[in-house]
């Protein structure tokens, strides 16, 4: 029988994580199965492997960050990559041509992987036209956060089995939140329902198109929830123009024990972090162990990203 | 120069209600002799030169009202000679050009400088604009009355807008009594502070802030009420949206007087073609959604839309290889006007009569010059084109000093083959 010869000629082109939105139901549940592997290894005491020895993986990191940067350096090194890290922040230069400089300086030290976080939507598809490895995206402005997305997929599936079927609840700064979108996306993809609850000066126009039902009342889009997923409010969107107060908006939006009966009784509640206790989310709530995942989100981050660096770092 | 007669043509000249074949008769000034059917060989000398031109149409060179020339200050995106290489590529023969330059054309001399590098090096007719406002800054107005007596065809703050209603009142007062054109860019800043994009889903999905219609809307509605007060030639640059287009209809069938223009790319194009941050379509206004495109279109067919305009705006890679929000605006667009605008012929939106009114005689009306016609004894600028010609939009064949096109790769029917100035042939292909 003839058999198919691979044309070793042709080279694939790097893959990139840029959002949920560019990927497959089987290329997203490929991650979380990646993933599953890694969760039992982080807990035990040999947490090193060798898997991506000998490549190189940066960390270039345009907006400041605590949990997503770590989880991502802790990652790189538990698979044996040379892990490098760099915070390029605001500086005085035009952030535009400091992308564009910075992913081509990159680009000619031979990255095999460039995770990349920035303030501007897009800017990771900008990236990664310019360099030759792969790109993941670590957040960019109000677009994506992909790994978030699937980090908290793999907690919800952790705990629940299964997430077709599962009713999910987004509340909060709908409008600038990246975490919003890309669950959005996932959940929707998994098979879930959505709803996006939010005071209507942060919500996105057209949400629905995005496949998703819109509230503005938390009893009415938390009834019959399985997961409530909190989003951090801004400092600087809780005065002004986008709400009057904080006060006003923990009154109405602000995650409480009493608000949260309005959802399954079994209902479990997420935060990405950082949060703002007494504003979003009532702090006894935010660690209540027996309803908040919180930690376990930070925990599966780690295992998700290790699949992710697998994955798409060849 | 010698008489010429261009032969075997379809004249279409809206300003004659003209859509016949026949012949087009050159005088030795360059001025129309003779046109149409009338226009016989037998009326030319023997030694005159014959160009016959197989049944392709003739219009009135091309008058667009908007298009920026880098000169002086950004040559390295556009100067005179690469500006008129790619209007005449495209048929266009008459250009408005832009004040934001740098420094910025406020002021008189200024003016004598422009007027003197474009005659030196641009092959088409230049009708250059000055900002309605100093600096473009939108605090105090420019010398009206002197500049207008320098050569200065109309004002203009490009795509800057008086915020302040009480200047933008004055403005008009003033400008009034020196029948001076002021052409409004209609945009609310704090309502599209930040923002690259309609506001809609795409901009939902992109992660981009997004400016509502409102902000154009509230504008024009804010002007017109104004001039209702103090009438002046008054002329919105480019509207976008279907919700603009409503307070137009409005206003004139309440009788104000203003004319309105609209980009070839809002006409062409919606938001999503902007797929995935392709920042050769970020517009100012934006592309917006696809009922918004299809008013416009009807806007043509029922007059509220007088003008379509290019709105070129060359911009080098380097301001576009940038995150969505921080790329420059604009695209390049002169020399692809008249076929994409041939395309909404083709694809049925519009009568072909229609589309070169809006290119030709209606500008030129707005803008009070003696073009955009072929009656007899104007200026013989032509365009001829072939309205079945296929070709495909290549940027690095384009003219543009700067390869920022919208339409890259673009199957178009319809292309420029000559371009007669003063009744020279200065282009074809």
């Amino acid at each position: 029988m003839a058999t198919v010869k691979k044309v070793s000629a042709i080279k694939n082109a790097p893959q990139h994580l840029l959002g949920i939105q560019n990927l497959s139901v089987l290329e997203a549940k490929n991650i979380l199965n990646e993933a599953k592997s890694f969760i039992k290894l982080n807990r035990s005491s040999s947490k090193k492997l060798d898997v991506l020895r000998g490549k190189t993986q940066i960390n270039l990191f345009f907006e400041p960050s605590t949990r997503t940067q770590s989880s991502f350096d802790l990652a790189g090194k538990r698979l044996g990559a040379d892990v490098m890290t760099m915070n390029v922040g605001n500086s005085a230069l035009k952030k535009g041509e400091t992308l564009i400089d910075t992913a081509m300086t990159l680009n000619a030290m031979h990255p095999d992987i460039i995770i990349i976080r920035h303030q501007d939507s897009g800017a990771p598809n900008l990236l990664s036209q310019k360099v030759n490895c792969s790109v993941i995206n670590a957040g960019d402005g109000r677009r994506e956060h992909p790994t978030q997305a699937l980090l908290d997929a793999l907690t919800i599936i952790n705990r629940k089995g299964n997430i077709e079927g599962l009713k999910i609840a987004i509340c909060g700064d709908i409008l600038h939140s990246r975490v919003a979108r890309s669950n959005i996306y996932l959940m929707n993809m998994l098979g879930a329902e959505v709803n996006v609850i939010a005071p209507k000066t942060l919500m996105p126009t057209e949400i629905e198109k995005l496949g998703v039902k819109a509230f503005t009342d938390m009893k009415k889009g938390l009834d019959g929830c399985d997961i409530v997923m909190m989003l951090r409010l801004q400092n600087e969107r809780m005065q002004g123009s986008f709400l009057p107060s904080k006060r006003e908006y923990y009154e109405f939006f602000g995650l409480t024990p009493e608000k949260l009966k309005f959802a399954k009784k079994d209902a479990l509640l997420m935060h990405p972090g950082p949060m703002n206790r007494g504003v979003e989310i009532d702090t006894k709530l935010a660690d209540d162990i027996n309803v908040s995942l919180v930690k376990e989100q930070v925990e599966l981050g780690v295992a998700v990203r290790m699949a992710c660096l697998k994955l798409y770092c060849k | 120069m010698k008489e010429k007669i261009l032969t075997n043509v379809r004249i279409i000249d809206p300003s004659q209600q003209m859509d016949e074949d026949g012949n087009i008769i050159i005088d030795k000034n360059g001025k129309i002799k003779k046109i149409g059917k009338g226009a016989k060989i037998s009326d030319v000398n023997k030694d005159s030169e014959k160009i016959d031109l197989k049944g392709d149409i003739a219009i009135p060179g091309i008058v667009d009202m908007k298009a920026f020339v880098g000169e002086p200050g950004f040559e390295y995106k556009e100067n005179f000679r690469t500006l008129s290489q790619a209007a005449l590529a495209g048929g266009v023969t008459s250009i408005v050009t832009m004040p934001n330059t740098k420094p910025i054309i406020d002021n008189v001399s200024m003016v004598d400088f422009i007027i003197r590098r474009g005659r030196d090096k641009a092959k088409v007719n230049l009708f250059p604009c000055a900002s309605i406002t100093r600096k473009i800054e939108g605090n105090q107005m420019t010398e009206f009355g002197l500049l207008k007596a320098r050569g200065i065809i109309g004002f203009s703050d490009v795509t800057k807008t008086i915020q302040n209603a009480e200047l933008m009142s004055r403005v008009m007062n003033y400008a009034s009594d020196l029948d001076v054109l002021i052409m409004q860019h209609a945009e609310d800043y704090e309502l599209s502070k930040n923002a690259s994009i309609n506001e809609g889903e795409i901009a939902t999905r992109l992660g981009l802030q997004g400016v509502s219609d409102l902000a154009e809307k509230i504008i024009i509605e804010r002007d017109l009420s104004l001039l209702s007060e103090f009438p002046c030639r008054y002329h919105i640059n480019q509207i976008s949206s279907e919700n603009s287009l409503n307070v137009i209809k409005k206003n004139k069938s309440n009788g104000i007087k203003f004319t309105t223009g609209v980009s070839i790319n809002n006409l062409s194009l919606n938001q999503n073609d902007i797929g995935e941050f392709r920042t050769f379509l970020k517009m100012s206004p934006p592309l917006r959604a696809e009922k918004d495109r299809i008013s416009l279109i009807e806007g043509i067919k029922n007059d509220l839309i007088d003008v379509i305009v290019s709105d070129h705006i060359p911009e080098d890679e380097e301001s576009k290889r940038l995150p969505f929000a921080q790329a420059a605006t604009g695209s390049i667009g002169i020399e692809t006007l008249l076929s994409l605008a041939i395309e909404l012929y083709h694809n049925k939106s519009l009568p072909l009569e229609k589309i070169i009114k809006c290119l030709t005689i209606n500008p030129a009306k707005i803008l009070k010059i003696n073009k955009g016609t072929l009656k007899q004894g104007a200026d013989a600028d032509i365009c001829i084109f072939d309205l079945e010609k296929p070709w495909v939009v290549k940027a690095e064949n384009l003219k543009s000093k700067s390869k920022n096109t919208a339409i890259e790769n673009r199957k178009l029917q319809g292309k420029v083959v000559m371009t007669f100035l003063n009744g020279e042939l200065l282009y074809s292909n």
